[in-house]
């Protein structure tokens, strides 16, 4: 069942008419990303559950007004985001704003570590150490950061629709882009220079 | 762009790496990278790490179980992929 998921165009019209068959295709085309943007924010498969159902009914309901300014995708994800970062602040109890400044202090972006690691076996295998370092490094992140990153990196946004579903201009988003880059870059780093030391 | 100021690569690396650069500015920093193995690093361990994190998310899935009622919650279970003749 989960095999990778063709994207196809959605006919909006009949998404507007309440078309099954579109309904379905379109929740097939979505719900894999938009699982993903659950988990990353919310890292609880329970709580990310309940954020992807409240995330497809919101679509089903708001689809008839959906005007169509920004993609499809956009919209839905945007959905997804907000609806992921209210149960955070639910569960924190504290407001987090996605769209808040990040403290850049100078020179705290510079890469720091010098090691080629591209052509490691393991990167080629991607194997299961590699694959739980880049996820603990990718959690490790500032949520601002995060999001910027999965959204981009991840689910192939342009930086436009990246700003557009987080609210955020170009360049907070680039800014943001960079940073999240830059950390996780480093971070790989050590761990490739551990693995090295350790052989 | 000098070897003694390699910190001016990071403000134009973005748009390198998004393929968004104005020509004359690329053609400045793939000559400097020609000649600074330790921007090229940084430039190539940058790519490989967005290509890496990219390859792991396409992998990652919903789990059947949540997708199963997701389409039960929309009412749509009749469309579930892998039950339809």
């Amino acid at each position: 069942m989960n095999s990778t998921v063709t994207k196809r165009e959605i006919d909006l019209d009949l998404l507007k008419q309440g078309n099954r068959g579109e309904l379905a295709a379109l929740v097939e085309q979505f719900s894999n990303p938009v699982y993903r943007i659950a988990m990353n924010i919310l890292h609880s498969e329970q709580d990310a559950e309940d954020i992807i159902q409240e995330t497809f009914i919101k679509v089903f309901h708001g689809i008839r007004n959906f005007e169509g300014r920004s993609s499809l995708a956009t919209w839905i994800y945007r959905i997804a985001v907000n609806e992921a970062l209210m149960a955070t602040r639910r569960r924190k109890g504290n407001l987090v704003s996605i769209d808040a400044e990040i403290d850049m202090g100078e020179g705290e972006t510079n890469p720091v570590e010098i090691e080629d690691w591209c052509c490691r076996p393991e990167v080629e295998t991607m194997d299961a150490e590699l694959r739980r370092e880049m996820d603990k490094a990718v959690a490790g992140l500032p949520e601002k950061l995060r999001i910027v990153f999965q959204l981009r990196d991840m689910e192939d946004l342009s930086i436009r629709e990246t700003a557009q579903v987080l609210g955020l201009t170009d360049s907070a988003v680039k800014t943001r882009l960079l940073r999240a880059r830059l950390i996780l870059r480093e971070e790989l780093t050590h761990y490739f220079q551990g693995t090295s030391q350790g052989q | 762009m000098d070897h003694d100021n390699c910190s001016e690569l990071l403000k134009s690396i973005e748009d390198y790496l998004d393929g968004d650069i104005q020509p004359e500015v690329c053609t400045r920093l793939e000559e400097h990278l020609r000649g600074c193995q330790n921007c090229r690093i940084v430039v190539d361990t940058l790519r490989k790490t967005i290509s890496l994190y990219h390859d792991e998310a396409c992998q990652e899935m919903m789990p059947d179980k949540m997708r199963e009622h997701l389409y039960m919650e929309l009412n749509l279970l009749d469309y579930l992929p892998g039950t339809r003749e």
